[in-house]
């Protein structure tokens, strides 16, 4: 007895071992692997690199930038509609489960997948050349089942005692979701939002057969009509991440592959500041809100009461 | 007031039935394209999953050999061997930061995972095409690093993130009472671990995995830049093959639309579709049996 118990300590002495030196070997491969990113993509790196030009990257980094920012238009008001609809008006039954069942699906596609139906519904069926809008279409197809599922556990996470307390004060529905549920639940929705944000910076697969490889842009041309205003969402534009592809598969460019390590190193330095500074303004946001909206309508509806 | 009551609803049922229709039209739009291979081309669905003929026409005559059967072995095995390396890793980090070290998992080891998550994938496959290529051509003297085990060890590394946060998640939900359960009996901390807390978290700690699986089967770009793009049967894990993404990522933009070879390739991301619905029944299998489970 006392030796299986001895067995049994010297087994946990072990495992704990091993599981530390497991975390401990994780912590130190992942923190090389960033160093190397960083560190190979600046190695002869020079300004030229970051001119808006073909010889550099500028114009993959606006174009990039710029996608996401199109396609984020699109799918915060409609995955917020979305999530609010499950959260407050769906009643339990078929439809509400089919959307369920909808967004569920949509969350699960290949981005490859999502690539070729923009590809065919975006290009082919409009009879258009790639263009940025087709991409961003593609990134909200991506992007919508995010925002709509964290926009639903937002608002289920509310306290109940907030809707009561606007409905009390004889607020409709509507009037309490606009101005009561969701400015409390905008932080957490934010987070999605940037998630979401995140996820469209670095899309590649879905772009591959909708925003196109190429790039033109003149930055003197602002006549948003035109193929090479940098405006001109109609016009094909390669992001950062679709570079790297082209630049380590097709390109014939003698410094290919220092532009795509130069790439890789800016598009993770982005994607991390990018998380930092929303991870900044979120706690920001849920202070303020905090302290004025939230704790207002519980004052208020603490009154009534 | 009562007419904007209305409007609002309104516009936010619509918001709900175009998500319907979006969903509805990407399914409805695959299976047009993807069974064109079977209904205008006339191949049978035996030849494709079957047969390891590929040879579409590239035009709108038809004649060709549609099996896409390497595509399908390849995809799998990498995705196979691509989960065999990563899951126990994966789920020593998970064990590591919820039950082991809870305080400095949540330090360090959490934020880096989370830092991984964030890593686009092309960005994985960029670091498998720049290290892991030159490596395995060296340390195994090969004419070329492009192989199976190069293509299975990008995703094992990109599914990490994903298995890892998932089953920390899982085993985070075990109640406490089980493990002062457990320990009241006299078990150490392996065996509240081994024999209580990791069999009360089985069914989400599989969700994790599958999750990790249908990631990894549906990545194209970090797949396609290391994994060789040869059209053979791969004869050990170190000769190069191809897979059902990679196909369509590197083959789509020269095919002709409405062509065999177009058609061939709709109906592979047809199948990786279908795929995907297969991972999502199974996690509803998983997760329905879970909340049984809690009621109880």
């Amino acid at each position: 007895m006392t030796n299986h118990l001895k067995i049994e300590k010297i087994k946990n002495n072990i495992m704990t071992a091993v599981f530390y030196s497991i975390g401990l070997l994780l912590l130190v491969f992942l923190g090389t692997l960033i160093v190397y990113i960083v560190v190979k993509g600046f190695r002869g790196f020079n300004l030229s690199l970051f001119s808006f030009s073909d010889s550099g990257i500028g114009n993959q980094f606006f174009n990039t930038i710029y996608l996401v920012f199109l396609s984020l238009a699109i799918s915060i008001p409609l995955g917020t509609a979305t999530g609010i609809y499950m959260a407050e008006y769906a009643k339990q039954g078929k439809f509400t489960q089919f959307l369920e069942m909808s967004i569920e699906t949509l969350s699960s596609l290949p981005s490859i997948v999502v690539g070729l139906f923009g590809y065919l519904v975006f290009i082919l069926m409009t009879h258009s050349r790639w263009n940025l809008m087709a991409g961003a279409l593609a990134v909200f197809i991506l992007n919508l089942p995010l925002i709509a599922s964290t926009t639903v556990d937002a608002f289920k996470s509310l306290p109940e005692n907030l809707k009561e307390g606007s409905f009390a004060l004889g607020a409709t529905h509507w009037q309490t979701i606009c101005r009561v549920l969701l400015p409390s639940a905008v932080s957490r929705i934010m987070t999605g939002v940037m998630l979401a944000a995140g996820r469209g910076f670095g899309e590649a697969a879905a772009l591959l057969y909708t925003a196109g490889m190429t790039t033109d842009i003149d930055w003197s041309n602002w006549n948003l009509l035109s193929a090479t205003c940098p405006l001109n969402p109609f016009r094909p534009g390669e992001t950062l991440a679709l570079h790297i592809w082209g630049a380590r598969t097709e390109s014939l460019a003698p410094n290919a592959a220092q532009i795509a390590d130069l790439s890789s190193a800016v598009l993770v330095i982005m994607i991390f500041s990018f998380s930092i500074l929303s991870e900044i303004i979120n706690r920001r946001l849920r202070r303020k809100m905090n302290g004025g909206n939230g704790t207002c309508c519980t004052i208020s509806a603490g009154m009534i009461l | 007031m009562i007419r904007k009551e209305y409007l609002g609803k309104a516009v936010i049922t619509v918001c709900g039935i175009l998500v319907i229709i979006l969903t509805l039209s990407i399914g409805f739009f695959l299976l047009v394209k993807g069974t064109g291979t079977f209904t205008i081309y006339k191949h049978s669905v035996g030849e494709f999953l079957f047969s390891s003929q590929w040879a579409p026409e590239d035009s709108g005559n038809g004649g060709g050999k549609v099996g896409a059967l390497i595509y399908i072995v390849g995809s799998l095995l990498t995705c196979g061997l691509a989960l065999g390396i990563s899951v126990p890793f994966s789920f020593a980090a998970a064990v590591f930061m919820t039950e082991i070290a809870p305080g400095a998992g949540a330090r360090f080891l959490q934020p880096a995972v989370g830092i991984f998550a964030g890593i686009p994938s092309v960005v994985y496959g960029w670091l498998g095409l720049t290290i892991l290529v030159p490596f395995i051509k060296n340390i195994f003297s090969l004419p070329h690093g492009f192989t199976v085990l190069s293509a299975s060890l990008v995703l094992a590394l990109m599914i990490f993130p994903t298995i890892t946060t998932v089953t920390a998640d899982a085993i985070r939900s075990v109640p406490d009472e089980y493990r002062e359960g457990s320990y009241a009996l006299g078990a150490t901390r392996w065996q509240v671990i081994r024999s209580t807390v990791l069999p009360a978290a089985t069914d989400g700690i599989l969700t994790a995995v599958i999750l990790g699986l249908s990631r990894a089967f549906g990545e194209a770009l970090a797949v396609a830049m290391v994994i060789g793009k040869m059209k053979a049967f791969p004869a050990n894990l170190l000769s190069p093959t191809n897979s059902l993404t990679t196909a369509i990522a590197s083959d789509m933009g020269g095919a002709m639309d409405g062509g065999e070879y177009n058609m061939a390739l709709w109906t592979m991301a047809l199948l990786l579709y279908l795929i995907s619905l297969l991972f999502i029944f199974v996690i509803h299998y998983l997760s329905g049996k879970r909340g049984k489970e809690h009621t109880k």
